[in-house]
């Protein structure tokens, strides 16, 4: 379960995903890939199943029908017991944070490290890196119910990137936050894509958010997020797919989905 | 939302399926690594220690009150000295593990159904899976484990301490020998009392805390279903405790009938 997965290789590929709750279809034969390196934005009304196809890359849970590869290993074929050490190659952010509630900042960054049993020097620098990271550096002995949701946000993205994995999947980053926030959130996503080349699944309602992932890239120098100037060499990759009614409608880039002549898609973007 | 009897059988036979693999999964957790100790020893502390006041409590004036009540029928019969032998073969065989049993569900199946249900509704079961953490090796086993090991400690904790509240309303209040009431109570427990009194706690301990895991695990529909499962945690760990107690009971019976 150690190999790396071949950087030619997808990341993710979805064949022909099905999924139903309750006599409802939620996914209907989900076809798609994830390059290496690349970042792919999922959008698509609530309820379309786009924190479905999260959990499903993870195995959390299992399709009706399809198949499933993440990091050269089928999930739909592995068992939960199998599962656990694919997982540990690949960051998640819930939407909601999901934090330990009865564990501070520190223990929540280090919980998969602790897991690991790494020595204990390692796993302090490796949770002030990460929550330098974020910018949350003086929040380490805090209680989640203490942040606000920004900052939890912000810890769980520590907590996803603290173990350096080939692949993070994120549900809806920046919901329920004020703009501001979600700026800076962005760039946190902008920055890991571009400093650490992460493949990178996110599922966002904002559109703002996904054209800036398109638009911007991470200047080391500067230390922040600028916009790219045209004709600017630069190796990121950021495509949208976008679902519907448990279809997929649409796969593309940034300026292919700008000029889509889909009614749904120009209605959605001008929304 | 309507469903047929068809659904609600199924639904029945998917949650038996579920707590089956749950139970199973806590016992073969213990002989495959990672073993978590520290959550072990943290939970023993919590369910051991924490129940300790309660089962003294409880225990001491069972043991008074046991005292008390078979005084009154036995000194009609002249019987007024096996006052000890009696409340210590009540207390050991039958009253102490179920007793036992009973605040121990009260206490830690509640507490293990609302911690891992507020778990469950906010995802962190989920993000202990996506973290590569096998939720039932970190959360279960540890409180299967613990929960078995304490309950038993605490049960001949509190058939001593009910022992103790016998012979002191034996003593002060009925006027009795107290070494009287001390070696009789001692010297009438046999090796199937003993086996009986400890076999039953092992036995409720596993049924308590895999019951309260299970429902705290399945806990759906956020605080209001948190609450659902606290409930149904405490009510069937304690009726599914006393009618194996019948079995069990009927079962070592076979084995150590009364002498």
């Amino acid at each position: 379960m150690d190999q790396k997965n071949d950087s030619h290789e997808p990341v993710i590929i979805f064949e022909a995903v099905s999924i139903g709750f309750d006599e409802k279809q939620v996914l209907n034969k989900l076809s798609f890939t994830l390059p290496h390196g690349e970042t792919k934005v999922l959008f698509g009304e609530a309820g379309t199943g786009k924190t479905l196809v999260l959990k499903l890359a993870l195995g959390l849970i299992k399709p009706d029908s399809g198949r499933i590869t993440v990091l050269g290993h089928e999930v739909t074929a592995m068992k939960e017991r199998d599962l656990f050490a694919l997982r540990q190659r690949i960051g998640m952010v819930f939407q909601e944070s999901a934090l330990f509630d009865s564990l501070n900042v520190k223990d929540n960054v280090s919980f998969r490290l602790r897991e690991e049993r790494m020595p204990p020097d390692e796993i302090t620098r490796r949770v002030d890196d990460a929550l330098r990271f974020v910018e949350l550096e003086h929040t380490v002995d805090m209680f989640p119910a203490e942040l606000s949701g920004g900052m939890r946000r912000r810890v769980a993205i520590a907590r996803a990137i603290v173990a350096e994995p080939e692949l993070l999947l994120y549900d809806s980053p920046t919901a329920g936050l004020d703009p501001v926030t979600s700026t800076t959130i962005v760039e946190l996503l902008v920055k890991q894509r571009d400093v650490y080349k992460t493949s990178a699944l996110l599922v966002t309602h904002r559109l703002q958010d996904a054209f800036i992932m398109a638009n911007h890239a991470f200047d080391r120098k500067q230390n922040k997020m600028i916009a790219v100037p045209p004709g600017w060499e630069w190796d990121a990759k950021t495509s949208f797919l976008v679902l519907k009614g448990g279809d997929k409608i649409f796969e593309g880039t940034a300026a292919e989905i700008a000029n889509s002549d889909s009614p749904y898609i120009r209605e959605y973007l001008t929304q | 939302m309507r469903f047929s009897l068809t659904d609600i059988a199924k639904r029945n036979v998917l949650a038996v399926q579920e707590y089956s693999l749950l139970a199973w999964n806590s016992i073969a957790n213990i002989f495959s690594s990672p073993r978590y100790v520290a959550d072990t020893i943290q939970q023993a502390d919590i369910i051991g220690v924490g129940s300790l006041p309660i089962v003294v409590l409880t225990g001491f004036f069972l043991g008074a009150v046991l005292a008390l009540q078979s005084a009154n029928s036995l000194a009609r019969f002249g019987g007024l000295s096996f006052t000890g032998q009696l409340v210590s073969l009540s207390m050991v065989r039958e009253i102490g593990p179920v007793l036992t049993g009973l605040m121990v569900a009260g206490r830690s199946a509640t507490g293990m159904a609302s911690e891992l249900g507020s778990m469950q509704v906010t995802e962190q079961i989920d993000a202990m899976r996506a973290l590569g953490t096998d939720p039932s090796k970190k959360l279960i086993t540890p409180r299967v484990i613990s929960t078995v090991i304490m309950l038993m400690m605490l049960t001949v904790i509190s058939d001593l301490v009910s022992m103790a509240g016998g012979g002191v309303v034996a003593v002060f209040m009925l006027r009795l020998d107290g070494n009287q009431y001390w070696s009789t109570a001692w010297q009438s427990l046999g090796k199937g009392d003993i086996v009986m009194g400890l076999l039953k706690p092992f036995v409720f301990g596993f049924i308590i805390s895999t019951i309260g895991c299970y429902y705290g695990i399945s806990a759906r529909g956020g605080t209001q279903g948190v609450g659902r499962a606290t409930t149904q945690a405490m009510v069937s760990a304690s009726v599914v405790m006393v009618i194996s107690d019948l079995f069990i009971t009927q079962l070592l019976l076979n084995f150590f009938p009364f002498s």
